[in-house]
């Protein structure tokens, strides 16, 4: 009896606290040495110039981060607008279609492409997905588009194989399992009495789900998605191995991009003038603040849509 | 007979410890770091003396040179004369650099149904990698190939996406042979490319080249040698297509007038033999070993001029092995003087 009396309590809220409030400074102390280390960058350049500038040129000692956040923006939501129907899909088809034991299975084979390393989506990329994309899906719509409609070629890029469409296809398959495997949780959370009222109104399975399921759900679907899109903003080696890393605006479809880790990952190791480094570190501290907004947009529509009280 | 059998063996340790006590830190470049492990391995097994070298890049080398927290670094590029500069004056001290072998980079490419090396000249390379011939079919590259049915296809470049003395080697070549690419892109060992794919690696480029059709890239002849990538002939000064190899790396060379900090560029080499883009790689250590605080005891230094002795002359036998250019004579005569001139303490460590 004594054990949860109010000593042990105690003793365990200031335990948890500590631990939680670690997790904060050691956030704050990493943020804190980003800073540091692109100062010189900032100061040089200015912070916004420096966030907006396009040239990247170590040569001359000329750094500017725009091409790099704009690669990321691009990436990331394109990879989560392609992979948002089918990881929905596959949450459904596990928690409501299929009998328990298959969705066990499925959901396990889901979860495991969490589990491969990127740099193997990386090889798998170069040697299957991008002859396949290039010979299958750039080069026939390059050349409906060289004949119907030429004005898209400046858009759609060269259809080399190696780019941003590749790395975009890559990136949606690596963040499935993140958005799906929340969606399936909170799918699965939705009370029985909710759709069994609906069956008893004489709803059908689709009914039941597009009106009760998904509405209940909608929460950890959401949070699944911005965990996501999170995963997708920082990925560095896949992405690294498959977009042609070149920072030269304007970006197309087809051609070569860049992003904000993938230009970290490749130049910090011979990055020997002090400017160069800076303006690495800086990029890094610019990727904090941008994966900082987002966490922040998607709190506060979260907030908006409060978890498990689906309106009518 | 019992008695022996313990006691062999607990000499034969106790011995290994003795020797061992000496263990050196280095750290930079990757590009040798086949060689250099082989080196370390051999010397290990000659003297007991451990050298724990680190490939983290020539970047990393030189910046754990400047923390001291090394005994040497290693680098692809010598070090620029406002590096120097920097260097004396932070540490009062200079600067060695010794060469321990010599690299190329070859032109890696792949066109269809094309079998023999295909002829390149500098400034032809310059204007593809400028972006300004984009077709295999251009008469700049037939008239340098005569004989080979070249196709439209468009050229597609590929370079280095990661920060690399290839690179370095590659571009500084490019501003010697073209005026235009030293004014728009220069030298470095991550530039501003005009046009193209980046692939992070040796690995990344060939991968990036052996996949597209009409892609051109740039390789260590090392890398493409393990793996059987085929290379272009490259036009030196003296007028003569010369394919990349052991020997005609070793004769790009052969200079009359070697400069005593041995910093020297070889690429565009007056050598009439020589192939047009080699380069050596260096060892990096203080002149003054007591600056480095990376160093606890004059064994240490000792131990590391022995060490670099030893590279170059016997160590040197491994080079050719492993398809790395073996010092030129001129080259280990320099060296051997340089390295006279190291001293702990103010004394001469030899």
């Amino acid at each position: 009896m004594r054990i949860y009396g109010r000593l042990g309590d105690r003793l365990f809220s200031a335990f948890l606290l500590a631990l939680g409030l670690a997790v904060l400074f050691i956030a704050g102390l990493l943020a804190w040495e980003l800073w540091l280390g692109g100062r010189q960058a900032f100061a040089t350049f200015g912070f916004f110039p420096f966030a907006r500038g396009t040239a990247w040129d170590a040569v001359k000692g000329n750094f500017g981060a725009w091409p790099f956040i704009v690669g990321t923006v691009i990436t990331s939501a394109a990879a989560l607008a392609l992979s948002f129907l089918p990881s929905l899909a596959a949450a459904i088809v596990i928690a409501e279609y299929t009998p328990r034991w298959l969705g066990e299975i499925v959901a396990y084979l889901v979860d495991l492409l969490a589990a491969l390393p990127s740099v193997v989506y990386g090889l798998w990329g170069i040697f299957v997905l991008v002859p396949l994309v290039r010979d299958h899906l750039e080069m026939p719509l390059f050349l409906w588009a060289g004949e119907h409609a030429p004005g898209l070629l400046g858009a759609l890029g060269a259809p080399i194989g190696t780019g941003m469409l590749a790395a975009v296809l890559v990136l949606s398959l690596m963040i499935i399992p993140y958005s799906s495997a929340l969606a399936r949780d909170a799918i699965r959370l939705v009370p029985r009495e909710q759709r069994e009222a609906m069956y008893a109104l004489g709803a059908t399975r689709w009914e039941v789900v597009r009106r009760v399921v998904l509405p209940y759900a909608r929460g950890g679907i959401f949070a699944g998605m911005v965990l996501a899109l999170a995963r997708a903003i920082g990925e560095t080696m896949a992405v690294t191995m498959l977009i042609g890393n070149s920072a030269k605006l304007p970006y197309s479809v087809f051609g070569p991009a860049a992003t904000m880790s993938s230009v970290i990952a490749n130049e910090f190791t011979e990055a020997d003038g002090g400017l160069h480094l800076s303006s690495l570190v800086a990029v890094g501290f610019l990727l904090l603040l941008l994966s900082l907004l987002v966490n922040l947009a998607a709190e506060f529509m979260l907030r908006r849509m409060a978890v498990g009280e689906g309106r009518k | 007979m019992f008695k022996k059998l313990i006691i062999a063996p607990t000499v034969f340790i106790l011995g290994l410890a003795a020797a061992a006590g000496v263990s050196l830190n280095g750290a930079g470049a990757t590009f040798p770091y086949p060689l250099y492990a082989k080196y370390f391995d051999a010397y290990n097994k000659l003297t007991g003396v451990r050298v724990n070298y680190q490939s983290i890049g020539s970047g990393g080398g030189i910046r754990q040179l400047f923390a001291q927290t090394v005994h040497f670094g290693a680098s692809d590029a010598p070090l620029s004369d406002a590096k120097i500069a920097e260097f004396e004056k932070k540490f009062g001290t200079q600067l060695i650099h010794v060469p321990t072998a010599m690299g190329a980079v070859v032109p890696t490419y792949n066109l269809p149904g094309v079998s023999k090396p295909l002829n390149f000249s500098g400034p032809l390379l310059a204007a593809i990698f400028l972006g300004k011939v984009t077709k295999w079919n251009d008469p700049a590259i037939a008239k340098l190939n005569p004989g080979v049915r070249l196709l439209p296809l468009p050229i597609t470049v590929v370079h280095r996406s990661d920060g690399s003395g290839t690179t370095y080697i590659w571009t500084e070549y490019l501003a010697k042979v073209s005026p235009e690419w030293k004014a728009k892109v220069g030298v470095g060992k991550s530039v501003s490319w005009p046009v193209g794919l980046g692939g992070k690696g040796n690995e990344g480029v060939a991968g990036l080249v052996r996949q597209t059709p009409g892609a051109i890239g740039y390789n260590e002849l090392v890398y493409a040698v393990q793996n059987k990538i085929g290379f272009g002939a490259v036009q030196n000064r003296a007028g003569k297509f010369v394919l990349a190899s052991l020997e005609s790396v070793k004769a790009a060379a052969a200079l009359t007038d070697f400069p005593q900090d041995t910093r020297v560029s070889l690429t565009n080499t007056p050598a009439p033999e020589g192939y047009p883009i080699a380069s050596f790689t260096w060892i990096l250590v203080y002149r003054d070993l007591d600056k480095d605080r990376a160093f606890k005891s004059a064994a240490e230094a000792q131990a590391l001029v022995k060490l670099l002795e030893w590279i170059i002359h016997d160590g040197q036998q491994y080079n050719e092995s492993l398809h790395y250019g073996a010092l030129p004579e001129v080259a280990v005569k320099v060296n051997e003087s340089n390295l006279a001139k190291i001293r702990y303490n103010g004394m001469p460590v030899k």
